[in-house]
C-alpha cells in the first residue's frame, strides 16, 4: 500500500530533544483530530437549538472542559509552530544539526508564549 | 530509502527546491504518483491553515465561553461562516492525511491497516459533512 520511506518505531529512538519533539508533533496532530469531533459536536449541538448548546455549554464551562480547551490551544499552537518548522525543512532550509536544534527550541519557546498570552488576553481560565 | 526515491517518477519532485514554483507545485499533485501527490497536498493543506488557524484560535478562544445568541450572531456573519466552511473541509482533509500516515508507519498488518484507514476515513467524511450542514443551517436560519 505504501511506497514510500515509513518512520522507524518509537523504541528506536534514544529520546533526545529532536525525537521527542518530532514525536510529540505526532502527538499533538492526534489530539488536535479530537478536538476537531468536538467542535463538530459543538457546531451540530448550537445548529440544534439553544437547549442542546446550553447542555454543551454546560461541559466546556466546567473544569475538564478549560482543562481541555487549554490542552488544545497549546496542541494547536504547537502543531502550528512545529508545522511551519516542517515547511522550511520542506524547502531545504535548516536542515542541519545545531540549527535544528536551535529552531527547536524557539518553536518551543513560542508556542508556549503564544499559549500563555491567548490564555491571558482571552481569559480562559476564569469562568 | 534509496530504493524509494529510484521509484518515485520524477526525484526532483520529492523535495521541493529553492526556486521551485506554485504552479509546478500544482502540476506534480496532479500528474506525480500517490506518496507524493499525498506529501503535497499535506504541505499544501498544512500552508493554508495556517492564517485560518490564528482567526480559529482567537474565535474560539472567545466563543468557547459565549451564550447561545453571542455564538449564532458570530457565526452567522458571512465572514465567520465563510471561514468556518473553509476551515471544516481543510482541517478534516489535513486530518486524515495526517493520520494515514501515522497508520501507515505503525500498524504492520496490512489487513489491520486497511480497516484502520477506512474507519478514519468514514468518521473524517461522517464528521465533516455534519459540521458543514450545521454551519449552513445557522447560516441559513439568522
Amino acid at each position: 500500500m505504501v511506497n514510500r520511506p515509513i518512520s522507524p518505531h518509537l523504541q528506536i529512538y534514544k529520546p533526545q530533544l529532536t525525537s521527542v519533539l518530532s514525536i510529540t508533533h505526532r502527538g499533538t496532530g492526534i489530539f488536535l483530530c479530537l478536538g476537531i469531533l468536538l467542535l463538530t459536536t459543538w457546531l451540530v449541538c448550537l445548529a440544534l437549538g439553544e437547549e442542546s448548546y446550553n447542555i454543551f455549554y454546560k461541559h466546556t464551562t466546567s473544569w475538564y472542559g478549560k482543562l481541555f480547551l487549554i490542552s488544545f490551544i497549546f496542541s494547536l499552537f504547537y502543531h502550528l509552530t512545529n508545522g511551519i518548522r516542517h515547511l522550511f525543512w520542506d524547502f531545504g532550509l535548516g536542515l542541519d544539526l545545531s540549527t535544528t536544534y536551535k529552531s527547536g527550541y524557539v518553536m518551543l519557546c513560542i508556542s508556549i508564549l503564544l499559549t500563555l498570552t491567548t490564555l491571558i488576553l482571552g481569559d480562559v481560565v476564569t469562568i | 530509502m534509496y530504493k524509494y526515491i529510484v521509484n518515485v517518477d520524477n526525484v526532483d519532485s520529492w523535495r521541493c527546491g529553492n526556486n521551485m514554483k506554485i504552479s509546478k507545485a500544482f502540476h506534480i499533485l496532479i500528474s506525480s504518483s500517490e506518496p507524493v501527490k499525498h506529501w503535497w497536498a499535506q504541505r499544501l493543506s498544512a500552508a493554508i491553515l495556517v492564517p485560518l488557524n490564528l482567526w480559529f484560535i482567537y474565535s474560539i478562544t472567545f466563543m468557547s465561553k459565549a451564550n447561545y445568541e453571542t455564538v449564532i450572531v458570530w457565526l452567522s456573519s458571512k465572514t465567520n461562516s465563510i471561514l468556518m466552511l473553509i476551515f471544516i473541509l481543510i482541517i478534516y482533509y489535513h486530518a486524515v492525511l495526517g493520520l494515514q500516515v501515522i497508520i501507515e508507519d505503525y500498524v504492520a498488518t496490512e489487513w489491520r491497516k486497511k480497516i484502520l484507514l477506512f474507519f478514519v476515513k468514514a468518521t473524517a467524511t461522517i464528521a465533516a459533512l455534519s459540521a458543514l450542514i450545521s454551519t449552513i443551517v445557522i447560516f441559513m436560519e439568522y
